[in-house]
């Protein structure tokens, strides 16, 4: 082990679903690498694995999958942990963030109890009365107003934006050194995703957690992360700083996918085709619904 | 709270008016005329117009129908002089040839009918929720197949062949049971309850196959959820998840299913009753309508409606407790 | 200029809403669209844009007469159609057609794609020029799709293809407005580009005129003529695009543009040199 050991070492990871037409690998031989503090941008069409990337890493792929290759947390290796082990990594070392924050809080539960569960799963021999101080510290962590009252409603109870504000704040109770926020504001509106966009960098400042950004939309990555894997069909075609990615792009793949995307700044003749999935191909065959499996 | 139970027990009540009406219309269309019925056989048309006066059945419609509602609140008499016959508050009308009033004789049989209904929910219960949550923990495996092919057979399997088949089974063949007497709790509680074993045991086995199904389809739709994949990233141990993410989204649905199920069957079991002669509302009803007595079948069928009517309500309070959503938004 | 091919004036909507207070409770009413007007020009494309719960979607379900109006009326060439019943509303239909979001479930999945574009003509009981096949091959040429997949159903098509099967769909009976409601926005990007482009190109070619809805300001931007931005019911600026776009007057339009993430300029005109560098040294 170095001395300062990577906060993520992701090597040769492989998600591989068995199917009717033989195995299909929704992730393939995918190397990821994070230090301590960083963000990285996991950035992807739909079917690219991105998500099943990050179910992967926590080891919340699902059961019919089978995942091999390492993924190392500060120099730990998660690939074949018991799940006791694991249970103690996820939530406590290592935080989700999911896109759909209404259908990711449990609608029977107040917000309060479920920060709470996350926060004593790794804290055992906490009471419930300073399990809701820290939910409450942790909803104004995330600027959430009247937090002592707000900490007994229910998700419904609270805007989509404020709901995903509830999730970083449960994600983050346990402070976590790396945070991995799957299309967190895709569900959003746009002034909201700013705002929650925002939050994500403020905590990165204060807090020095690590974050991993999964997302379809080029230019969220360009504002908030520092290195950018591209990944298309499971694997990672493009890798480098964000700079030299969105300056110099080297993989065809990349470079279309930069030419597509509309610009709001000004009108672009003609948005360039991707190369592949070109119009007039024969109707897709690819297996997309791998992506966002449920957990084991 | 208040507010929302207030509002839910004047629509309740006004559900209930509609099927007062609504039954009491197809019995003064359908039946055949009481009056010819009570006359017997040494019968004149002068004596018919008699006691039509004296049962009211003279008058028109909607004068018949709201002195019926107003019988139920404040009790009726029926004709007047020596041939008055009295029908104390709640009046569901009065069965001329069994000469009783027919809320008396519910409230003799309801007794026997609830036994059998709430030993029946008991173990449909038990054995709907344990198979479906077994099932839908071992999905795919032998146990699960297996339990889906017991559901589906036991829910094909008609009641009154069940029961002559267990009777045959367990008090002829086997001797498990004795054969049922008609005894008091009071004198013999254990011949009491074994007559009542079979009887559970019927009723409950259509039920508890629908149960498993329905318990064995909702657990593994929640565990798709999204909320109980936020609760394994948690590192909440696979027990918490289940117990607290899993199983009551999973088992919600299951208390509205339950409360109308249950009503139904409070009002009598009408197959299950009359096959092993238990001497309950069901078993009254099946026999009125053998006899055409026209006011013990509506009245039966006005608890009915009555039992479905509260239940739904008494669904719709509890689901304000167990659910959040429904509680503010109400 | 012309008269516009499309108006609305003072469109209303107000929806029911389930008041509390079980069968006592008093009616309630909720105002979706609140005293909207917009004029589209032939040929051009006015983008109504807004977050959600802006009235943006019923403003074009009103203006396509899929929702009837609470008040206001909507004239298309000149002519009212606010109040318009069967045959006459039929007419108004083969003139304004919508392509909808979401395509696998704006798409009956039991029917082939001859079956869906053949569809709207056969419900209109005009004829199907040129016979059923000849026709929806042309029509699937048009939208870029192979005509040779004609028999094919919706689910054997990825999502840009679906889409430009719902274009064709509201082609078939040679509309001239087309409602876009969030039809790109359930793309990926690179699929996205290409449904854009054929929307272009079809308004190009064939002179078509849009009313494009749509929350994603960068697409919008691609797009439109015109643009009318939305909040809570109402028009808050309605203006050419380059000006709404480069010196928003409103408030909120200045908002929602701060809102929307951008790649960073200067990377963008690097990368451009970078490419043209790379295109030159390879030629």
């Amino acid at each position: 082990m170095t001395t300062d050991p990577m906060l993520l070492e992701v090597r040769d990871l492989t998600v591989t679903f068995p199917t009717p037409r033989g195995p299909l690998d929704a992730v393939k031989s995918l190397d990821l690498d994070l230090e301590p503090g960083g963000a990285l941008g996991i950035v992807g069409e739909s079917g690219s694995g991105k998500s099943m990337t990050s179910l992967a890493i926590m080891g919340l792929q699902p059961r019919a999958a089978r995942r091999t290759g390492s993924v190392r947390l500060r120099g730990r290796e998660l690939v074949g942990m018991s799940e006791a082990d694991l249970r103690r990594v996820r939530g406590d070392r290592v935080a989700m963030v999911f896109q759909d924050p209404l259908s990711s809080l449990n609608p029977y539960y107040t917000v309060g109890l479920q920060i709470e569960e996350a926060y004593r799963a790794h804290r055992p021999g906490v009471t419930r009365r300073a399990a809701r101080k820290i939910a409450i510290a942790a909803l104004e962590r995330v600027h959430i107003r009247d937090a002592a009252v707000r900490v007994n409603h229910y998700p419904h109870q609270f805007s989509g934006g404020m709901r995903q504000r509830v999730m970083i704040a449960m994600a983050l109770s346990t402070e976590p050194e790396l945070l991995i926020a799957d299309e967190p504001t895709t569900a959003l509106d746009v002034t909201v995703q700013a705002q929650i966009l925002d939050l994500l960098q403020e905590i990165r400042r204060e807090t020095g957690t690590g974050l991993v950004l999964i997302t379809h939309d080029l230019a969220v990555v360009s504002e908030i992360t520092d290195h950018i894997v591209v990944m298309k069909d499971g694997v990672c075609v493009e890798r480098g700083a964000v700079e030299q990615i969105f300056t110099d792009p080297r993989h065809p793949y990349t470079q279309a996918l930069l030419d597509a995307v509309p610009r709001i700044d000004d009108e672009i003749g003609e948005l360039r085709a991707v190369v592949p999935d070109a119009a007039t191909t024969s109707p897709a065959t690819e297996n997309t619904a791998t992506e966002n499996g449920g957990p084991a | 709270m208040p507010r929302f139970l207030l509002t839910r027990v004047s629509s309740g009540l006004m559900v209930l008016l509609l099927v007062c009406l609504f039954t009491y219309l197809v019995f003064f269309a359908l039946s055949p005329d009481p009056a010819v019925q009570i006359c017997g056989k040494n019968c004149t048309p002068e004596l018919i117009d008699q006691i039509r006066g004296n049962l009211g059945l003279d008058q028109p419609f909607w004068t018949q129908f709201f002195l019926f509602v107003v019988g139920i609140f404040a009790g009726r008499t029926y004709g007047d002089g020596a041939g008055a016959v009295e029908c104390a508050a709640p009046c569901l009308g009065y069965s001329f040839q069994s000469s009783q009033a027919v809320w008396d004789m519910i409230v003799q049989r309801l007794p026997v009918s609830a036994t059998v209904a709430i030993g029946a929910a008991v173990l449909w219960l038990l054995a709907g929720l344990v198979g479906g949550l077994l099932s839908a923990v071992k999905e795919g495996t032998f146990l699960d197949r297996f339990t889906t092919g017991l559901t589906l057979t036991s829910m094909s399997i008609p009641n009154y062949v069940l029961a002559l088949v267990l009777q045959y089974v367990l008090v002829v063949q086997l001797q498990w049971l004795p054969f049922p007497q008609a005894v008091r709790f009071a004198d013999d509680p254990v011949q009491w309850f074994l007559n009542f074993v079979m009887p559970w045991m019927v009723l409950a086995i259509g039920y508890a196959a629908a149960y498993t199904r329905l318990t064995r389809a909702n657990v593994l739709d929640v565990l798709r959820e999204n909320y109980v994949r936020t609760a394994y990233a948690k590192g909440l141990p696979q027990s918490l998840v289940w117990r607290r993410h899993a199983l009551r989204p999973a088992l919600t649905p299951i208390v509205t299913i339950f409360g109308m199920d249950f009503a139904g069957l409070l009002g009598g079991a009408l197959i299950t009753e009359t096959v092993f002669g238990i001497n309950g509302v069901g078993k009254m009803a099946a026999d009125s309508i053998a006899r055409n007595d026209q006011p013990v079948i509506m009245g039966v069928t006005l608890l009915a409606g009555f039992l479905v009517v509260v239940g739904n309500m008494v669904v719709d309070v509890v689901y304000t407790a167990i659910d959040p959503r429904v509680r503010v938004n109400a | 200029m012309s008269e516009p091919l499309l108006r609305a004036t003072n469109l209303v909507k107000e929806f029911p809403v389930m008041g509390t207070g079980g069968l006592l409770r008093r009616p309630a009413t909720f105002r979706a669209v609140d005293d909207v007007s917009f004029e589209i020009r032939a040929g051009e494309t006015l983008a109504l844009v807004g977050e959600s719960g802006s009235g943006k979607s019923t403003t074009a379900r009103l203006a396509a007469r899929l929702l009837d109006v609470t008040s206001g009326t909507v004239e298309l060439d000149g002519e009212d159609v606010t109040a318009l019943k069967r045959s006459a509303l039929n007419r108004f239909r083969s003139e304004v057609q919508v392509v909808f979001q979401d395509p696998f479930s704006s798409l009956n999945p039991r029917h082939t794609v001859e079956r869906i574009v053949t569809a709207p003509l056969l419900y209109q009981q005009r004829p199907v020029p040129g016979g059923a096949r000849a026709f929806t091959r042309s029509l699937m040429e048009r939208v870029g799709l192979d005509p040779d997949h004609s028999q094919k159903y919706p689910a054997q098509f990825s999502g840009g293809q679906a889409q430009r099967i719902g274009i064709a769909r509201a082609l078939a009976v040679s509309p001239r407005v087309v409602v876009c409601d969030e039809a790109v926005s359930a793309l990926d990007v690179s699929v996205q580009a290409q449904v854009i482009n054929l929307l272009r190109e079809l308004q190009r070619e064939e002179g078509l005129t849009y009313l494009f809805i749509a929350h994603d300001l960068a697409v919008v931007r691609q797009i439109a003529t015109r643009v009318a931005v939305m909040t809570q019911g109402q028009v808050v600026e309605e203006g050419a695009r380059d000006a709404v776009f480069d010196a928003p007057r409103h408030e909120y339009t200045r908002k929602l543009l701060d809102a929307v993430p951008r790649i960073r300029p200067e990377w963008e005109r690097q990368r451009r040199a970078n490419a043209g560098r790379s295109a030159g040294a390879t030629s």
